[in-house]
């Protein structure tokens, strides 16, 4: 209440006011929510910390399936990716007989790279170039012969530092002429957080959940024809394969949308974390560069597009290193002296996750001694991922009032879920989206973390909740059982039959 | 074209619609064969690009950061001709323009880099090569970190256990003073914690748009993230003539003149001074603290040099300390952000990009609105994390690290001591140049006489008359340094910052090259 705040203000007779309150606080960042780390996932520590401190509850462990950390789920690292930044950490290693001879030379080549031979420089703001120019030839080889010019790499602190560095440089006008950016319902929240951050408009376009969340260029047009009512948009954002429906978008959609995003004169966000998490066979990830490329000179030469990779998905999950590239083609040579400015303002990216990267788009190849062990760890990953993925998507949909769409790639399982009116209208009474306040019960009764669709975003009426493949395949069946135990007992409980 | 009448006309995406059941069915040509056709007939649409210095965020156009800007871009053109076999009247470029240790021959901390290597690879904790103190910092921060691994995201304000020995140190370092982990806040580097305190502070229009308080001259960081946020830039000019001190009245005069225009509501120091080096006095802090409690400013002490104090008769006193040691009117009251980083002092960690930030005095639910800010990011690098948390919790006496990692710690700052004094002395010899002590930090910001006649030729460039100065210096030596206009300084004076971080044979044959081209600049230009 203001009179509380007044009188703990009062200090010596003085009224003690601080500079930075709610009200003088920044209204952008008011604005910003972030649900993968939000108010459930915030509940969730406190139920961990209770329980570590011998509090009792239904269950003796949280599971935090919210976030796509595969190290934390106990996924293990790629032992050639990790020999290889521990030599260019402590250089000293080199002589030890321990570390492969292809490990060495690769870290030879990083360390070559950087100022003093030391990871502890600072690298040229956009990156070190022989891992700018490694990235390029990886792309060329993903790509099929494609032409990557290493000059439009950028490494960055992650996909995320990418995604919003080329967010702020489109992000302008004023009311009708305000930048309008548009993103997939349901989407990473990463997207409307920085939109809102910096007062840009969120234009919406919805996913198709009856064809396994397939992108409709009916939807994007229409979605379009709206916004430009009231901003300008000038901006489409993708993230194939998706998080968090997992869709893997074919190549005639992606045609489709690079025509539509030339036509409309629409700047290409291409999200593609998850480039190396595809499960479906009859699924293939498509790079919207290669499309492009494919689709003649015309769109080649012309279409903006900056396409986003991270060390953080695939089969490395290397989340903590915060590393990332993005490569931008056909940007104005006169904005892109812009974009160099504006990263060399925050000097350079991880040096560790630039060498992490460096690993992986330069990996072992088959005459190399690392090989074998690399390409065993790396289809064991990937290999589990699959079985995950098909496990969650058997196990939710024998659960009835659960439906969930093929897990076709990414990391996570995004399934509808039938919330009984009763339940609906406990929600709305108690202020919290319905899907919020099904996870928080899943949380208290289970100890389940799970993240609701209302923090992605999904079509109104609609409940969804995100959970990751991550955890062990056994820790998994548990969680899925746990789930679907869960959900029935809800259900009957908030039954319209009394 | 198309006889049947569709739901949504759109002449360039399809020859035919159908609609069934009100969705829209398009019968389109394949896509390929579509812009052949138009190629072929020459009919090719004009299509401009979306993105241009017309359409772009008005605000990034206006962001300058020199320590990276155009001299540095002409000094690695310049390196690359030498590598294709230009011949130019020096054998090599010398990168005096930024703070970055190991990139000027600097050696990491053994240690740092010994626990660092058993973090990422945990094999390494069967080596009998690693001492045991190193190996028991890797298992605790791996403890601390998800699946033991420094490769999972960490919590967004940091690995818990490093914002404790964080807390820890600074109890330490300010005589028993509390600091409470839960202030702490992990960051990319220092510049990432003050940019995210600067964005909660930027907000209102026009006459109540946030004014920011900064030093002239200033570590362009601050300028630059004023410029993109589209917050005020108040200047307060420290005091060349008094060894670039501080004065309180200068503050209340540009105060006092922003209030017309702006709504100043934060003040930023950078203690020890970058560019200027100044280490302040007890009695300076304390009366920018008073002055901040009066005119109700948020405090940002950038404090990433906290280690580089050379100068006798100065020391390093943290704002938080300074501010407690006033008592609980000021210590209860007065809201301040203090920033330290792996990047200076003895470490020169830069490349790791750790830093943390410590927040003192903030709004309960502004708090909860910064942790929610951070989360979006999800956390600052884990590498970094625990290199901060060795600077924060280093070998003790007793233990088997300690005797080489002292040894190591006092080489770098005995070296950069020298350094300090050497070009501060070898400056003071050249007509023309007037260099301050160099009392702290990693350069020296010494005051150039520029002949009327260069100032008149840099201006008919367009050029500031320093930048015109550094960029003869640069093609002439091989000498790259920043003009001082790159930081700010007062009108009519000129200046550059240098770096007193190559090795000491390096730095004197640099300091004497720059002595022999200042003469032969004057003469050239009188």
């Amino acid at each position: 209440s203001l009179s509380a705040k007044v009188s703990a203000g009062r200090l010596n007779g003085k009224m003690r006011e601080k500079t930075l309150t709610m009200d003088t606080l920044n209204p952008q960042v008011k604005a910003v929510e972030y649900a993968v780390r939000g108010p459930i996932v915030i509940k969730a520590g406190e139920i961990e910390k209770y329980l570590e401190e011998g509090g009792t509850k239904p269950f003796s462990e949280v599971i935090k399936a919210n976030i796509g950390d595969a190290h934390a789920m106990g996924q293990q690292p790629i032992t050639f990716l990790r020999q290889v930044v521990a030599l260019c950490t402590f250089p000293e290693l080199m002589d030890s007989p321990s570390f492969p001879e292809d490990a060495k030379w690769r870290a030879r080549r990083i360390l070559q790279g950087c100022g003093g031979h030391s990871l502890g420089s600072y690298s040229a703001s956009p990156g070190v170039e022989c891992i700018r120019k490694d990235i390029a030839a990886y792309i060329e080889q993903r790509d099929e012969g494609v032409p990557s010019d290493w000059e439009n790499i950028y490494l960055t602190t992650g996909a995320s530092d990418g995604i919003m560095t080329i967010l702020r440089l489109l992000v302008s006008g004023k009311d009708s002429s305000r930048t309008g950016v548009m993103i997939p319902i349901p989407q990473y929240p990463l997207y409307s957080a920085a939109i809102s951050e910096m007062d840009a408009v969120q234009v919406n376009y919805y996913l198709d959940e009856d064809n396994c969340w397939a992108l409709d260029i009916n939807e994007l047009y229409r979605a379009y024809q709206a916004a430009k009512l009231h901003c300008q948009p000038k901006v489409i954002c993708i993230i194939n394969p998706g998080n968090p429906t997992g869709q893997v978008q074919s190549k005639k959609c992606i045609e489709e949308v690079l025509h539509f995003a030339y036509e409309e004169n629409l700047f290409v966000m291409s999200d593609e974390v998850y480039q190396d998490n595809v499960y479906t066979p009859d699924c293939q990830f498509h790079s919207f560069k290669k499309v492009l490329y494919e689709m003649g000179p015309e769109y080649f030469n012309s279409v903006e597009l900056a396409s986003f990779h991270s060390t953080s998905k695939g089969y490395t999950g290397e989340c903590g290193f915060r590393g990332g590239y993005m490569e931008v083609i056909n940007m104005d040579p006169e904005v892109k002296a812009q974009l160099v400015k504006l990263l060399s303002v925050r000097l350079c990216p991880p040096l560790a996750g630039q060498a992490a990267m460096d690993v992986i788009v330069n990996p072992p190849q088959p005459d190399e001694h690392s090989y074998k062990q690399f390409h065993q760890e790396k289809s064991s990953v990937l290999g589990a991922l699959a079985d995950k993925a098909k496990l969650t998507e058997q196990i939710l949909n024998a659960v009835p009032g659960i439906k969930c769409n093929p897990v076709q790639g990414a990391m996570y399982a995004f399934p509808r879920i039938f919330i009984p009116p009763k339940a609906v209208e406990e929600a709305k009474a108690l202020g919290m989206q319905p899907d919020m306040f099904y996870c928080l019960r899943l949380l208290e009764e289970t100890g389940i973390c799970v993240v609701p669709g209302s923090g992605f975003g999904q079509k109104d009426g609609t409940y969804h909740f995100r959970m990751t493949i991550l955890p062990s395949i056994e820790k998994l069946k548990v969680l899925l059982g746990k789930v679907r135990d869960f959900h029935i007992s809800f259900l009957k409980e908030y039954s319209a039959l009394e | 074209m198309c006889s049947i009448h569709t739901v949504i006309p759109h002449p360039l995406f399809c020859c035919c619609y159908e609609t069934l059941n009100g969705k829209c069915l398009a019968l389109r040509t394949n896509i390929t064969s579509f812009s052949k056709a138009m190629s072929e007939n020459g009919a090719l649409p004009l299509r401009g690009k979306v993105l241009t210095l017309d359409t772009m965020n008005a605000n990034v156009k206006k962001v300058d950061y020199a320590v990276r800007g155009p001299i540095v871009q002409r000094a690695v053109q310049i390196e690359k001709e030498l590598k294709e076999g230009v011949k130019k009247p020096f054998e090599e470029v010398i990168k005096a323009n930024i703070g970055d240790a190991h990139a000027m021959g600097q050696r990491p901390i053994t240690f740092f880099r010994q626990v660092m290597a058993l973090c990422t690879y945990p094999q390494l904790l069967d080596d009998n090569k690693f001492p045991e103190d190193a190996k028991n910092r890797a298992r605790r921060i791996l403890q601390s970190c998800g699946g033991n691994s420094i490769g999972a995201y960490t919590t967004s304000q940091g690995i818990d256990c490093v914002r404790h020995d964080v807390a820890n140190y600074i109890q330490r370092r300010d005589g028993g003073i509390p600091s409470d982990p839960d202030n702490i806040y992990l960051t990319t580097g220092a510049s990432d914690g003050i940019v995210t305190i600067l964005k909660l502070l930027t907000t209102g229009e026009g006459r109540t748009r946030t004014g920011v308080m900064i030093s002239i001259p200033q570590y362009p960081l601050y300028s630059a993230s004023i410029a993109e946020l589209g917050a005020v830039q108040i200047n307060y000019y420290l005091n060349e003539e008094k060894c670039w001190s501080l004065d309180i009245s200068e503050l209340q005069r540009s105060l006092q003149a922003a209030r017309e225009h702006c709504n100043p509501c934060v003040l930023c120091i950078i203690n020890p001074g970058n560019p200027t080096g100044q280490v302040q006095s007890r009695q300076c802090i304390e009366d920018v603290i008073r002055f901040a409690a009066k005119e109700n400013l948020f405090l940002m002490a950038d404090e990433v040099y906290q280690d580089n104090v050379y100068a006798e008769g100065c020391a390093f006193h943290s704002f938080k300390k300074v501010l407690f040691e006033m008592g609980p009117e000021y210590s209860s009251k007065v809201e301040l952000a203090s920033f330290h980083s792996t990047s200076k002092c003895y470490m020169g960690e830069c490349g790791f990009r750790g830093g943390y930030m410590e927040v003192m005095n903030m709004d309960p639910e502004v708090k909860a609105q910064l942790t929610k800010l951070v989360s979006v990011r999800l956390c600052p690098p884990a590498p970094g994390q625990a290199l901060m948390d060795l600077v924060v919790n280093s070998p003790q006496p007793g233990e088997p690290s300690y005797q080489t990692f002292m040894k190591e710690r006092t080489a770098v700052l005995s070296a950069l001591a020298e350094k300090a004094k050497l070009t501060e002395e070898i400056l003071n010899t050249v007509p023309g140049i007037s260099c301050n002590p160099v009392q702290g930090a990693m350069y020296s910001f010494p005051r150039i006489t520029l002949p009327e006649r260069s100032i008149n030729e840099a201006k008919a460039k367009g050029q500031a008359p320093d930048m015109f100065y550094c960029m003869k210096l640069l093609e002439e030596t091989g000498i790259c340094l920043v003009p001082g206009s790159g930081f700010g300084q007062r009108e009519g004076t000129y200046h550059f910052r240098m770096t007193i971080l190559p090795p000491t044979d390096k730095l004197k044959i640099m300091l004497n090259k720059l002595k022999e081209f200042h003469q032969k600049f004057t003469q050239q230009y009188s």
